[in-house]
Order: C-alpha cells, then structure tokens, then sequence
C-alpha cells in the first residue's frame, strides 16, 4: 500500500502540482498583489485566503464525489442537493420564532445536514439497490433538486439575518476562515478513516472488480449506498457554506455546476473515471487547482467572455500529461525511432486504460 | 540433482523444419521495474509447424506472446517476419503482419452477440452502417469451419466460459494469419472441445499457419505440437522436437530439477480416518434447484470428505457450486450448513457459515487486478471482519507471507499488483483468499486451471490434506483423472441434474464417461418410445 501510493504521487500529483504552480507564478507576474497576505483585525487577508475560502464548497463535494466514483459511480445531483440544503436552512431560520439565534442556525443547519442525508439516500437506493446506472439514477435530482428547491423558498431568494450562521460562511477562526477549516477537517477525518479502516480498500475492491468483491463477501451494496449518502452530506455541508457566505438561499444559483468541478477535481487529482483505486490527496490538489483557476481569470484579466475557453484548455493541458499515451508519445518524439517502445504500454487486456476515456469527458464538461 | 546433468540446457537451436520462419525473435529481453521477465530470448517460427511454449507459471510465455504481439515493447532484441525486422509497436501493427492471438484470458464483449465480437473492428459495413445480416453470415460460416454450433446472433455473455473461449479462437481465426498464437486455450475445455480445437489446429496448420500453442497440460503438448521453446524464469532452456523428448524430460527442462512425483496421492478412504463416520455432513442440500440452470439436486458433504464433481461441460456442476455458495439464489430445495437450515441470498452468507468457492472464472470473478497481491489475498478475511476492523498488520504480514511460500507465489512480492502477475501466479493468491478465512467447507471450481504441472501436484496435496485435516471439500474439474484421485465420492451430472454418485473405489476415467454415455443412450431409448 505504501509503495503504491508514492508511486502514485510521484508520477500523477506531480503535473497538477506543477500546473498549479504556474498559474500561480501567472498570477504573481500579472498583479505582485497577488501573493500578499496581509494580517489585519486578526485575520487573514490576501488572495490566496480567499481562493482557500471559496474553494472550500468545491473541495467538500469533490472529496463525496471521490468516493462514489471509486465505486465506479458519479453523482451528478451534488450542486443541486447543495442548493436545497441551503434553502431548508435560511427557510427555517426565517420561519422560525428567534431568526437570529445560535440554536436557531444549529437547528437549521441540522435539518439541512438531515435532508441532504436523505436526498444521498435516495441516490444509493436507486444505484445500489435498484441498479440504476449512477449517471441516470442522479440525473433525477440534478434536475428535479433545484425544483424542490424552489418550493422550499417559494421561488424567493430568501435571506436570513443570523451572525452565527454567516460565521460558516465567511467567519474567521485563529485568522483563518472558517469555511476552509470545516472543510480541511472533514477532509483529514475522512481520510484518517478511510485509510486507516479497511474501508477504502473494499471501495477500490469493489470499483475494480464489483462481481469479484461480491464473490468475496464484500456487502458491495452497502459500500455503494454509503458512498452515496456521504455525498450527500458533503453537498448539504457545502449548501450551507454557499447560502452563509450571501446569507440568502438561491435556489437557482447555488451550487450552479459546482458538480463538474467537483468531477473535474476528482480527475484531475488521478482517480480514473472508471472507478477503482483513488488518491485523497489528489483531489485536494485538484480542487485547489480549480478554485485557483477560477481567481486566475479575473486576476489576470481575461475577457469575461472566454473564461470558460480558458478552463477548458488548462484543464485538457493537465490531463494530457497524464495520459499515458500522450506521454508515450511525447517520449517517443523525444526519444526519435531509435528506440523500442517504452515496455509500460496498456495493461494486457484492458481495452480502455482509464486515462484516456477521462480526457474527452473532461474536454466536454470544461467548455460546457 | 545428478539427473540434471543428461539435459544440458542449450540455447544452440535443434534442426527446425527446412525452409526459413515466417516469425524469428532474437534476444528478446523485457523488464518490469526490477522484475526482469524475458532475458534474452529467441524463438523461431516455421510455417505449418505447431510451436509450444513451455515453462512453469510466471516464466515468460505470456510475456513473449505480448511482445509478439505488441502489447508490450521490447528492450531489446530483433523480431523479423518473413525476413524483414519489424516493430510490432502496437497490436494493430502485430495484426497487420499477420499474427493473430487469442490471450490467456477471455477478452471479449460479453454485452455484444457472438458474430459482433466476432468481427469487432473489422464488420462488413454498407453505406457506413454495419451490416448485421453479412456479419452474421460470415460468423456462421467461421463458426461451421470449426465445427461449433453457436448462433451468431445470441449475446456472448449467455454461453458459458468454454464457448466464449471457442468464440475468441473463431474471432482470431477469421482474420487470414500467418501466425495463430492460443495462449492456454484450452484450459476451460473439456476433451471434446479441445478435440475439436484440435482439428481446427490441424486444418490450419496444413495450410501453412505457423500456431504458437501454450497449454500446462503435456498429454496435450505431445498431441499437438511439432516443436518447442522452453523457458524458465525468463530465459531461454532450449528449443526441441517434441518426438525427441519424453513428459519426465520436458518436466525437468521446464523446473530444472527433477519432479518429486505424487505416484498416487495416499489419500486414506475409510473415513474413520477424519472422525467418526456418523459425524454430522457439514453441508446438506436437498432437491436444491434454480429455474433454467440446476434441476432439483441432492448432495451431502461430510468432515473431511472430498466430493469430486464429474460431467462435461454445461453439465451444471459450476451451477451446483453457485447454489451451495449462494452466488446464485435457489428457487427449489433446502441447504443446510453444518446442521443449520439456511437460505443463501447472498455469497457473504455463506463466508459467514465457513464456506468458501474459488470461481472457474478467475479474471472476471476472482481478480481484483489494480490491488496488490496481499490485499487480495486478505479481501475475503477483511469482509467477513467488517470495514472497522483492519486486519493489524502484523497478522497481515503474517498471512501473506505465510501463504505466499506455501504455495510459492512468484514474485514473493506482497506489494506486487495483482494484475501484473502470471495467469498460474493469481490463481495461487485466489485460493490462498480462501483458506485464509479457515472454511469449514471447500467449494473449488477448476482450482488447477492454468496451474502448471509441479504446481498442480502441490495444489492437490494440499486438498488432500486440508481434507484430512477435517475440511468438506467440493472439487471440480474438467480432467476426471484430477477428481478421480481427490475424491472420496463421485458425483456426476450431466444434463442440469445429478446422474449417478458412488464411492470413489476402483472407479476409473472410463467408468465415469459410460455413465454419461449410458444416461445419454437411456434418454435416447425413452425420447424415441
Ligand atoms: N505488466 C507487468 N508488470 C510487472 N510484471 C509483470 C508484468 N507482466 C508480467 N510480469 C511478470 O513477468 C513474469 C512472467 O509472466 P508471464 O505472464 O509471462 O508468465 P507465464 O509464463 O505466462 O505464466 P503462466 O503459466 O502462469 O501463465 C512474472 O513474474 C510476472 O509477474
Ligand atoms: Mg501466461
């Protein structure tokens, strides 16, 4: 296990990594401000903890969505299940006698965190127990979330007047902003568990080969609902951030696509689309990379109107030098025709290796 | 060994047929990392020759057909076809010279029908669209040339292993090769099929293909082939004519000493030997049956007692074992467990009672290849313990090492990805999985496939011992001299059902196939009355 992981470290993190770094130095030589980070009333001011603060929702629902696609799933409903988790929140914390309480917003909270649970337990349902492909089984919330959403808030933007709550939001703890906080703990616990547990190894077991596990006891089912469920936590943690960030549930705009971040993420750090094994660690420097992407476009100032165009081609950057084959290829140009073939070709009778089905998908979602 | 002497290894090529090789390979070297598989060696290739490749589990032979067939690159070495070096980059330009294969494992769509995998990448098109009635006519007509009676336009993934295997040789004779590579086809067949195969062979090699065949079964070899290569841990013991070599000679070029020979495996048949004989069966199925799989079946497994499951293929013997395991779920019949009345939905019920099935079907239901080999081994343990509770690691270490000397798994790596290894090699780790969990039962579905021949005497010791040590055993296998000499009881089945069950005393290969021929004439008998 151990080796494994380096192995994987050493040659999949290392682009993303180096790629965020560039977009870094971008960043610095477009506007020096850039990497400042000023200390003031006690906390931290600057760029970069703002890219921290915003990328926490993206870094939440990639971590879920890890998981579900090491079970060679993907869950599509996330922005949508964010967007309603925040609507039961700011819904409550109006409708309810003190708006402004403490143990109103904890309530609220509850009840989202409740709710999203739910929401992750009807996708399990229909993927694990009723074997509905991933795909299509979140395909219903992705579309009907927002809907309910809407009845939730009466199709209103709804906004709360509650200092505690926008504390998720846009709170600052030991200088540090609490969104971020949240966000890393709920990351390290999870990884604690799952690599300390057997969990992740019956995950990937059951990604890479589900019949064999099931074969071998693994409760495949149960792996696959959980994965689900946490999903859903991990989009209803994220709903409220989004909704204290503004104090105000929007239905129709939180969480807007933050599903193919989240995927975009998850890939970038190194876990294949088609399911099996899967880097935490990875997906911590994918998020990072994609939330800092999104500062880089106004930082730098590129046209509003090709952002997306922009995304797009960082992201088709970063997984062409993780293809295998490009690589292959880049090595062979390198190499001239002397020499053989590189002996790490496609693994014998795997039609697809994983890392070339991922680029396409990627190129289509990043310029959607 | 003394004996070793007579059979220098030489890498000096025999006199090979007249005439130059269609294929020669020539100091062939290939690593992984620090594992280097092939070490210089050269193969050569004749028009209409049968060519084996021989060598224990994990030699190269795999290795050597992949870089023939450019699946892998090579670091060094020459390969020439028809006189001229090539580069076999990438298996589309291995085709494009002319060499076809069919891999050790069944590769195919199972989703897509027979004559769609048949043709895949090469369908008959019209106006751009696939034409599917062309497709499945020429399908048909490959089919009929081999002799096989398989509709064309059924889904691939309905027809048991050893058709798919037939399939996958259709699909690589359809294309005109020069060169026919069968990495271990037969391992799924029973003799009738592999007879079949065998014509095919014939035919093709009459007409001038040169067929690379790679097969653990020696009987098979000195059928089939005209020549041989032989490896052993990656480098090259020598090429032969396979009339001038006995099966003891090939066996001590192959292991590099002599084979302690199992003469007959002294398994004691009187059961006061594992207890008292009224001792409770630890398993007892009753009219057990799934609606169009398994008839309503009985069966009866003591302590220690190894039941051999005889019959050919598609008789429902993997049906039986699925049922017993609950890998399937049973619509008719009762299934005790150690006395316990139980009704399996699921596998993990049946590991929670002790009891353990090792699959016929090693990639698609037993391999978890992008995980190491230890955690294969552990996956079966650590389920049955539950997600919270990790194996500690010194136990972890324990158990694999333990497992990987006893059954000498190559490369005694803990940490090696599973996938990496030989065919014979993950079989080994696949029933190591299984008796780690300590079942009190063993359901073993062709347990020695793709195992070689000092390996296969290793693997039917230890059944006989595990036996003896007080555990049921179910054995299956398409060679009945293997069930024969395991098995305290007969059973066989043909048909979906079970035909005839004896006590295995003097009962030979020839009795065993009279009662399946007899039960096929009494059935003919009572169709026509
Ligand atoms: N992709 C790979 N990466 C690392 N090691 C490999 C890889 N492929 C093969 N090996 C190693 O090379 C050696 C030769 O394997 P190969 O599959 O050629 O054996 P084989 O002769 O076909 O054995 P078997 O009879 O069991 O099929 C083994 O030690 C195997 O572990
Ligand atoms: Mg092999």
């Amino acid at each position: 296990m151990r080796s494994a992981s380096s192995r994987v470290l050493s040659s999949t993190l290392l682009w993303p990594l180096l790629v965020l770094l560039g977009l870094l130095v971008v960043n610095v030589a477009a506007n020096p401000g850039f990497i400042e980070v000023r200390v003031q009333d006690g906390r931290l001011f600057g760029s970069l903890v703002d890219i921290v603060r915003n990328g926490a929702p993206v870094l939440l629902i990639a971590l879920g969505m890890t998981l579900v696609i090491a079970t060679r799933g993907i869950d599509l409903s996330v922005g949508a299940v964010a967007a309603i988790g925040g609507a039961v929140a700011c819904v409550h914390m109006v409708s309810a006698p003190d708006e402004s309480a403490l143990g109103t917003a904890i309530v609220a909270c509850g009840l989202a965190l409740a709710t999203c649970v739910a929401l992750g337990l009807w996708n399990g349902f229909l993927v694990s127990v009723l074997g509905i492909q991933p795909i299509i089984a979140t395909l219903v919330l992705l579309v009907a979330g927002r809907g309910l959403a809407m009845l939730v808030t009466d199709g209103q933007i709804t906004t709360v007047n509650n200092e505690s709550f926008r504390t998720i939001g846009v709170g600052f703890v030991l200088g540090l902003p609490v969104a971020a906080l949240v966000a890393w703990a709920v990351f390290a616990l999870t990884a604690l568990l799952v690599r300390r547990t057997a969990l992740g190894m019956l995950v990937e077991a059951v990604g890479i080969n589900p019949e064999a596990s099931r074969l071998a006891g693994v409760r495949a089912v149960t792996i696959r609902w959980t994965v689900y469920v946490f999903s859903g936590f991990c989009a209803g943690l994220a709903g409220l951030m989004i909704a204290a960030n503004t104090s105000a549930a929007d239905a129709n705009n939180a969480g807007l696509w933050i599903e193919l971040d989240a995927i975009l993420a998850v890939v970038i750090g190194g876990t294949s689309l088609a399911g099996g094994r899967f880097s935490l660690a990875g997906t911590f420097v994918g998020a990072l990379l994609i939330t800092t992407l999104a500062a880089t476009i106004p930082n730098i100032g590129i046209p509003s109107e090709t952002n997306y165009l922009f995304k797009a081609v960082v992201v088709i950057v970063v997984c062409l030098l993780q293809s295998p084959k490009a690589r292959a290829v880049l090595r062979r140009r390198r190499t001239a025709s002397a020499t053989p073939a590189p002996p790490e070709g496609p693994p014998a009778g795997d039609p697809a290796p994983a890392g070339e089905s991922s680029a396409p998908t990627l190129a289509k979602a990043g310029t959607r | 060994m003394a004996h070793l002497e007579s059979v220098k290894p030489t890498s000096a090529p025999a006199g090979g047929p007249p005439g130059d090789p269609v294929v020669a390979m020539d100091d062939i070297s290939i690593s992984f990392g620090a594992v280097r598989a092939l070490d210089g060696v050269s193969v050569r290739l004749y028009p209409g020759e049968v060519h084996a490749l021989m060598g224990e589990n994990g030699a190269g032979k795999s290795t050597l057909i992949k870089a023939l067939t450019g699946v892998y690159g090579i670091d060094s070495g020459t390969v020439t076809v028809e006189g001229r070096q090539v580069r076999l980059a990438s298996p589309s330009a291995a085709q494009e010279a002319g060499i076809s294969t069919v891999y050790q494992e069944v590769n195919l769509c199972t989703n897509l029908t027979v004559a769609e995998n048949m043709m895949l990448g090469r369908e008959p098109r019209f106006l751009g669209a696939i034409n599917t009635r062309a497709m499945n006519r020429r399908a048909r007509a490959t089919l009929d040339r081999l002799g096989l009676d398989v509709d064309p336009a059924s889904t691939l993934g309905d027809h048991p292993i050893a058709v798919q295997q037939l399939v996958a040789i259709a699909r690589a004779v359809d294309v005109d090769a020069k060169v026919l590579i069968l990495d271990e086809p037969t391992s799924s067949l029973d003799a009738d099929e592999v007879e079949k195969l065998f014509t095919v062979m014939r035919r093709l090699r009459a007409a001038g293909v040169a067929i690379v065949f790679v097969s653990h079964f020696l009987d098979q070899i000195f059928e089939i082939t005209d020549r041989m290569t032989i490896l052993r841990n990656g480098r090259l013991v020598g090429e032969r004519m396979t009339a001038d070599l006995t099966q003891l000679e090939l066996v001590q070029l192959m292991i590099g000493r002599e084979l302690e020979v199992l003469e007959k495996l002294e398994r004691e048949l009187d059961a006061e030997d594992a207890g008292p004989a009224s001792s409770e069966p630890v398993l007892r199925a009753v009219g057990l049956g799934r609606k169009g799989s398994l008839l309503a079946t009985d069966l009866e497994v003591r302590p220690g007692e190894v039941v051999g499951l005889a019959g050919l293929l598609g008789s429902g013997r993997t049906e039986l074992a699925r049922l017993l395991f609950g890998a399937d779920t049973s619509d008719t019949g009762t299934l005790e467990v150690s006395g316990r009345r139980t009704r399996l939905r699921a596998p993990r019920q049946a590991i929670d009672r002790k009891v353990a099935f090792l699959s016929e079907n090693r990639r698609s239901e037993g391999v978890i290849g992008d995980l190491s080999v230890a955690d294969n081994m552990l996956l079966a343990l650590q389920a049955t313990r539950g997600w919270l509770r990790p194996i500690p690691s010194a136990t972890r270490r324990r158990l694999v090492d333990e497992y990987i000397e006893a059954l000498d798994i190559r490369p005694a790596d803990p940490d090696a990805l599973m996938r990496n290894l030989s065919g014979g090699n993950q079989q080994k780790v696949l029933l190591a999985r299984w008796l780690i969990t300590e079942p009190d039962l063993l359901i073993l579905d062709e347990p020695t496939r793709g195992i070689d021949v000092g390996a296969k005497a290793q693997i039917q010791q230890l059944v006989a011992d595990l036996a003896r040590r007080g555990l049921g055993v179910v054995f299956i296998s398409a060679e009945l001299e293997e069930v024969l000499r395991l098995s305290d009881r007969v059973v066989t089945m043909r048909d979906r059902r079970k035909i005839d069950e004896r006590s295995n005393v003097d009962v030979a290969v020839g009795d065993v196939l009279e009662i399946i021929a007899g039960d096929a004439r009494a059935e003919e008998v009572g169709a026509r009355a």
